[in-house]
């Protein structure tokens, strides 16, 4: 059955030295599937969701070191008592502060000192000796894990009229504001995420009735729905990574000039409210690898979204 | 290789366009399925290629009842069934290569270990200068050709061929009914809906008449 055997027909001729053959098209057409539209979507997802993160770990850093700072100096207060040596006590209490695990020294606030701190309220050249004004001891804190304050309180009870300030109330609701701030950002990061999911599920559908021919040749020449599934998965797992990281890039750059501002002549000078709380806009390596874990997890949602809505619309069709 | 039962389809609430269809047709047999326009040859053979469920009756197809199939099985019989389509359903984004070559690629297979076959199935059928370009550039007998091509690229078991050689010249018509003869005489079994009378003269094979419904063997 050669060409030339039959001779009549110049298409039937062989060809000799042809062109090289180009690298195989991708089954689902390229331009078909929602394109630049969809992965400026995921962008701005991405770029959401990665401030989001960012957010969120400079709340937990900050909200850690405000809670380290506080927990590293607590009080002692002795109230006079008639008929009781204060000084005696404020000694007594002192060393008992100091014989305690974890405790980096304890200082007692000299009457002087105690004058200095009223002053503004009661005006200077007062005599206090006559009045029951209480007594501080400042007791520093080196290893907040190896106090146990609880201890060093029951301890105290030895002392008259003495009573332990450890800040837990402060620290308790610092915390407990923090956590909240935490899950609030969790709860936008997921919504953003789900946003994003359901983006994609609607494109998927979009390629999917746009292409109902390619999948119905795919069908009759023999293709499993996983194969299917497959090619669409292909282009959504590549746009979802250009978006993502199109998205995560620009967050990390908006850290990044958020790191240099705050060490710049801006942070330098006055502080504002946000260095105030924050201690400086400073997003830390977690948050960096954190925009880095939300640009895979996009990538993979949205592949994994595809192909599950593929597999489910091809269900469907039989 | 083919039977069936009392086979009746009827589209929606339609009239049954096909009734009580009983027949066999043995492995590597060879017919041509004529009748007049509408008489629906091309509704039968889609019975044939499972892209139509009968309203009545039983299909058994490599002697599985087609009613039964997991959807991973009829991707398995499709396999084994080349089906030349009357309006081609080449895919336009592909080059003819790559169309042609699309069954192998679905069945997982490197290019590297088709590109020859393909290539020298193409110029076997004259598209060897035609094989870098995209179907709309084709002609409708080139379309044709390419359809073809893709159909048998796999040695099907069964080909289906839905008007093959209506948009090609009476050459290139004998040129694809010798494939066709080609692949039966390997052990291709081959049902052609044709209505071109020069074409049935030109081999001698059963003709199976689809009139009013009902279908009748020619011997």
């Amino acid at each position: 059955m050669s060409a030339a055997e039959h001779g009549t027909d110049g298409d039937l001729t062989a060809v000799k030295g042809e062109p090289e053959l180009r690298p195989s098209a991708q089954i689902v057409p390229q331009r078909s599937v929602a394109g630049s539209a969809l992965t400026l979507v995921v962008a701005i997802m991405s770029f959401l969701a990665c401030l989001t993160l960012g957010g969120v770990t400079l709340i937990r850093d900050a909200a850690h070191t405000w809670q380290g700072e506080i927990g590293r100096e607590v009080t002692i207060q002795i109230r006079p008592i008639d008929g009781v040596d204060t000084e005696a006590e404020l000694n007594k209490a002192r060393d008992i502060a100091m014989a305690a695990p974890g405790i980096a020294g304890a200082r007692i606030v000299s009457t002087a000192e105690t004058e200095r701190l009223l002053e503004p309220w009661l005006g200077s050249g007062l005599e206090l000796s006559g009045l029951p004004v209480p007594r501080l001891v400042i007791v520093e804190v080196a290893d907040a894990g190896a106090t146990d304050f609880g201890a060093l309180r029951q301890a105290l009870t030895e002392v008259a009229g003495a009573s332990l300030d450890d800040h837990g109330l402060w620290t308790e609701r610092l915390a407990a504001t923090a956590a909240v701030l935490v899950m609030i950002g969790i709860g936008v990061l997921v919504l953003v995420l789900v946003a994003m999911v359901l983006s994609v599920v609607f494109a998927t559908r979009g390629a999917m009735a746009g292409n109902r021919s390619v999948v119905e040749v795919l069908h009759f020449v023999g293709a499993e729905d996983g194969f299917i599934a497959g090619q669409f998965q292909r282009h959504f797992m590549v746009l979802g990574l250009k978006g993502g990281l199109a998205g995560g890039l620009a967050a990390m750059a908006v850290f990044a000039i958020g790191n240099l501002l705050s060490r710049g002549p801006l942070g330098t000078g006055g502080t504002t409210g946000a260095e105030m709380l924050f201690g400086g806009f400073a997003v830390g390596p977690t948050g960096y690898l954190g925009a880095l874990g939300v640009v895979f997890v996009v990538a993979v949602l949205t592949a994994a979204t595809s192909r599950i809505t593929v597999q489910r619309h091809l269900a469907m069709l039989s | 290789m083919i039977r069936f039962e009392n086979v009746g389809l009827r589209y929606d609430m339609g009239p049954e366009i096909l009734r009580d269809l009983t027949f066999t047709f043995a492995p590597r047999s060879f017919h041509f399925l004529t009748g007049p326009s509408g008489a629906g040859k091309t509704s039968l053979l889609r019975l044939l290629f499972l892209s139509l469920k009968p309203t009545r009756g039983l299909i058994n197809l490599f002697g599985k009842d087609v009613a039964t199939l997991s959807k991973r099985e009829l991707s398995g019989i499709r396999r084994r069934i080349g089906m030349v389509f009357q309006d081609f359903r080449l895919l336009d984004h592909l080059t003819t290569f790559e169309n042609v070559a699309l069954p192998l690629r679905v069945q997982g297979k490197a290019e590297t270990d088709y590109r020859a076959d393909v290539v020298d199935l193409l110029k076997w059928v004259g598209l060897g200068e035609r094989m870098h370009v995209l179907p709309p550039v084709l002609s409708g007998g080139e379309k044709q050709r390419a359809s073809i091509a893709r159909a048998v690229i796999g040695q099907p078991e069964l080909l289906l061929a839905d008007e093959p050689t209506g948009n090609v010249d009476p050459v290139l018509g004998r040129r694809l009914l010798r494939l066709f003869m080609e692949l039966n005489k390997l052990g291709t079994s081959v049902v052609i809906a044709t209505h071109d009378i020069n074409l049935m003269d030109q081999f001698d094979a059963p003709r199976a008449v689809l009139e009013d419904g009902h279908l009748r063997i020619e011997e």
